[in-house]
This record gives C-alpha cells, structure tokens and sequence, in this order.
C-alpha cells in the first residue's frame, strides 16, 4: 500500500492545514421555526441540525426529577450520512454519543431551576467525516442558547489526537485511520475551563497526553469565539429588522403630525 | 406532545377566511409556498437534495446498495422508501420507531416513484437471481410547517437526479468512484390538497392542516399519467372535488418539474 504522508515537510496535513488548525467551521442559529431553539452546523464536511425543545413537563411523570431538569440528548445519524449505509436504527456508538453528550451540557445549563422538566436536545448528522460528536455539542449549546435557556456558559468541542507521531487539532477521517491514531474528543465551558467531555481512544503517554490536551483547550477557545460570533450575528439582524420597522413608525407619525387630515380618514 | 395551543387560533381564523376564499398568510387558493432546492447536500449520499418549500424542511439521501432480488423477480431491483419524523422537526413528534404517519409517508412518496416507472427495475440487475442495485431513498424531515407529502416528494426526486451509481469491480462497491447516473425517464411528484370548509387549497401550511377535514395527494408524471393517490383525514371528498383536483395536479406539478430543469 501507498504510503500516507500525515505531515509534509512544510508542516502541512492531508488536507492542507498545520497542525492546530481547525477545519472551516459555520454555525446559523434558528433555522427551525418549529422548535424553541436550533442551529445548524458545517463543520468541514460534517453537517448537523439541532432542535431543542423545553423545559416542559417530563413524561411519563415517574422520570421526573423534583430537583432538577432531565437534559435529554439524542443524537442520530442520518442512512446515507456515512460511506455504508447505516441502519436507520440507533446503533450503541450513538447511544453512549448521547450520554455523554447530554451530560456535558447538563453541567452548563441551570438544571436545577427547572424541575420536573426535560430539556429535549435532538441532534442529527447528514454528513460526516470525523469528529461529529464534537460539531454537534458545539452546535447544541448554541440552540440551547438560541431557545433562551439559563447557562453558565455555552460549551464548546474539538477533538484532538495523534497521527504519524504528530500532535494535531480536529483530526479527519484518513487522520483518525492511522495505525498510531489517539483520538480524544473533548468539550469545555471556556470561562473557567472546566471539562465538561473527555473522551479518548488509543494509547498514549502523559506527556503527549498533556501536549494533546492543551492543544485541545485551544482548539476548543476558537470554538467559542465562533459560537459567540453565530449568536451575536442573529441579534444583530433582529436589531437591523427592528431599528428599520422603528423609522417606518416615525415616517407615518412625521406623516400624521403634518397632516392631522390622515387621522380622521381612519382605515376602512 | 401537545402541540401550542395558538395554533388553534390559527385553525380558526384559516376556517373563518376560506369562507371568503381568503388564506392565512395571503396565497392564492391554488398557490404553491416558495421553494428552494439544494441538492448535493450530502457528500456521503449517493444523491441527496434538501428542499424548503415555505418553512417546512426536507432532506433526503440516496444510497444505492446490492442485494438479492426477490424471487418473484429475479432480474429486478428496487426501491425501498423510509421516513423519520426527525423530533426536532415539530414539538408533536417523539423519538422512536417510524409511526403509522411517518410510515404512510413513506409508502405514499414509493408508490409515486415506483409506479410512475420512472427508474427500470430492470436495469438494476446485476446478475440474474443474484445481485441488484436497491435504491434506498431515505426521508428526513427536519421542520414540519405543512405539507411534508409534497416536501418529500421533491426532496427525493430531487436526491435520485442526483443519484450516481457506484462502480461496480467482480461485482462489489468500489467506494467513492461512479459508473454513471441513475437513469429516470420521467419526474413524478406529489400534489397534495387540502379541503377546508367545503373549499379546496394545494400545498396546506400547518394551520391549514388542522383545520382541514380531509387531504388528498396525487401522484403525476409529465406524460399526464397518475402514478399514486391517497385520501387521508376523516372528511370525504366528492367525485367533482377529485376530479378538480387531478386538473390542478397535473397544473401545479408541471410548475414544480420546472425546479428540475436538466433531468
């Protein structure tokens, strides 16, 4: 077999990037006019949605919680999202996925305001090439946010790891089939850098585990700051909306108030 | 889940304009809501479209995969049509198995296809009593604002345009390389109506179906042949009503075809 060259000599992976670089990452919040709260995600080739519904009342009541919000978080991927055809019945990756997951972001949210609740986050991939896990975390906190609902702070993922003895940033598919491959998926509340997911396959060393992990802390800062830029970028558009239907307001009373006649014409 | 209660406002005042022939965000009776296609979503996808059409949201995926045929048909393949009711795409759907109206979806947007002959079984045949493409069309709808029947339909024509068949080498997959394009003769889609009060409208918007008393989709091609129908909710509809409405299928699918240029 033809060997891979993992990184070139100008520091240069497969698919172009240095070694801590992320993939291209977009995030639009509110894209589902049906739920309380979505986002969708590009992040290289991975494509996620995410709706999120809640707090509502938890049913059946016998899972309800008198202390706090149930958080749950389904994750799903979609038949055709991967290169064999997926069974479209959730598969034990997807399940443990969704624990994880939703135990990341039951850290974040103010669980403990809402009970008897549940939080519903549901979460699917329509494309993928490595690291969707960590897309689709990102992608939830933001529609949890973008559904109003209480956080310390938003979450924020990426996965790190190791190929061909290289340290590197959000690792592709090819990447993540070397033979030394460490994968570690991992997610942070960015304030305080408290880890929220940690994850890790592979065998590794503390001191590259550290060097990993660090990178990792990064990786998941710029993350955030992309978060941040999608949820901001929407309330700008509502602010531009609103300052607009504001002068055409004033234009009409301006109208009124030089032609006190329009007033008694009245609508018909 | 019970859905928002505003909604049965809105069903309300839906019934109370089509006394004057009038709809809730101003369409014409016989007017489709805006669409948009995108096909080529999916990279993973054999062929995959996403659809909005208004506010509600489609995406379908394609994948081609070979099998055994069925005994009753030995040098044919076929399609096999699934649909998931995605819960983030309405506060009424559960996660879960596919229920009985994702699994009506689902057989209604086969029928279209498969009755239409726009894909020759076949010409799926790999080797007789032994191998066949299956074309899985695979529905997932992601926002339910009305109307998912006609969504899907053309969220899966427009995924099987963009369908490419694998290459094929000693009769396996060969990942990621193309022999061709999925050949369809013609473009079937759905049309579906809503009667209201007595009145018919095409393309109900989530008010309109629940203040609807009974819906009817029509599957056509551009020869002016029906390929599928189905009768849904708990009203009737008269002979004159049906016939209406095959008119206007024929009518409003001719228009939707034009999103599809190059076939």
């Amino acid at each position: 077999m033809e060997e891979i060259v993992y990184v070139n000599a100008e520091g240069r992976r497969i698919d172009g990037r240095k070694l801590d670089e992320l993939r291209p990452i977009k995030i639009i919040p509110s894209v589902l006019s049906r739920a309380e709260g979505s986002a969708y995600i590009e992040w290289g080739q991975n494509k996620a949605l995410v709706g999120v519904f809640g707090p509502r009342e938890a049913i059946p009541q016998h899972i309800q919680d008198p202390t706090k919000a149930i958080v749950n978080y389904v994750y799903r991927m979609a038949t055709f999202s991967v290169p064999d055809r997926k069974s479209p019945k959730p598969g034990r990756r997807e399940i443990e996925i969704s624990k994880v997951s939703g135990e990341a972001l039951a850290k974040a949210i103010f669980v403990e305001r809402f009970p008897n609740t549940t939080i519903d986050i549901y979460v699917h991939i329509f494309d993928s090439n490595a690291g969707t896990r960590c897309a689709a975390l990102t992608a939830a906190s933001v529609a949890l946010a973008d559904a109003g609902i209480p956080m310390r702070d938003l979450v924020s993922a990426c996965a790190v790891g190791r190929a061909a003895g290289h340290i590197m940033l959000d690792l592709c598919k090819e990447e993540e089939d070397a033979t030394d491959a460490v994968d570690m998926p991992l997610a942070i509340m960015p304030r305080t850098k408290e880890v929220v997911l940690l994850q890790m396959d592979g065998i590794i060393s503390k001191e590259e585990w550290k060097e990993a992990f660090e990178l990792g802390l990064k990786g998941c800062q710029q993350v955030y700051e992309i978060q941040k830029k999608a949820l901001k970028r929407k309330y700008e558009e509502i602010a531009e909306e609103e300052a607009k239907a504001i002068e055409h307001v004033d234009k009409q009373l301006k109208e009124i108030s030089e032609n006190p006649e329009l007033l008694r014409g009245g609508n018909k | 889940m019970r859905d928002d209660i505003l909604w049965e406002l809105r069903s309300d005042k839906v019934k109370e304009l089509i006394k004057v022939s009038q709809r809730l965000d101003g369409r014409g009776l016989f007017e489709y809501r805006p669409v948009q296609i995108e096909t080529g979503f999916s990279k993973n996808a054999h062929g995959s479209c996403r659809i909005r059409l208004g506010e509600t949201d489609v995406i379908v995926g394609v994948k081609m995969d070979i099998a055994e045929p069925y005994p009753d048909s030995p040098d044919e393949g076929s399609i096999t049509v699934g649909a998931e009711l995605m819960p983030m795409a309405s506060p009424v759907f559960e996660p879960g198995p596919p229920d009985q109206n994702a699994t009506e979806l689902a057989r209604v947007v086969d029928r279209c296809i498969r009755e239409s002959k726009a894909i020759d079984f076949k010409k799926l045949s790999i080797v007789e009593g032994e191998k066949a493409w299956f074309v899985f069309i695979d529905i997932y709808i992601a926002n339910d604002a009305g109307n998912l029947f006609d969504a899907s339909s053309l969220a899966a024509l427009g995924a099987l345009l963009d369908t490419k068949i694998p290459k094929l080498e000693d009769d396996k997959i060969v990942k990621g390389e193309y022999s061709g394009k999925l050949e369809l003769s013609k473009k079937p889609l759905l049309t579906t109506f809503a009667k209201i009060n007595g009145k018919i409208v095409v393309d109900p918007a989530t008010a309109e179906e629940k203040a609807m008393d009974a819906r009817l989709s029509i599957g056509t091609t551009e020869e002016a042949l029906m390929s599928a129908m189905q009768k849904g909710g708990t009203g009737s509809f008269t002979q004159a009503e049906i016939e209406q409405c095959i008119e206007l299928a024929f009518q409003k699918s001719d228009e939707l075809r034009k999103f599809f240029k190059v076939g």
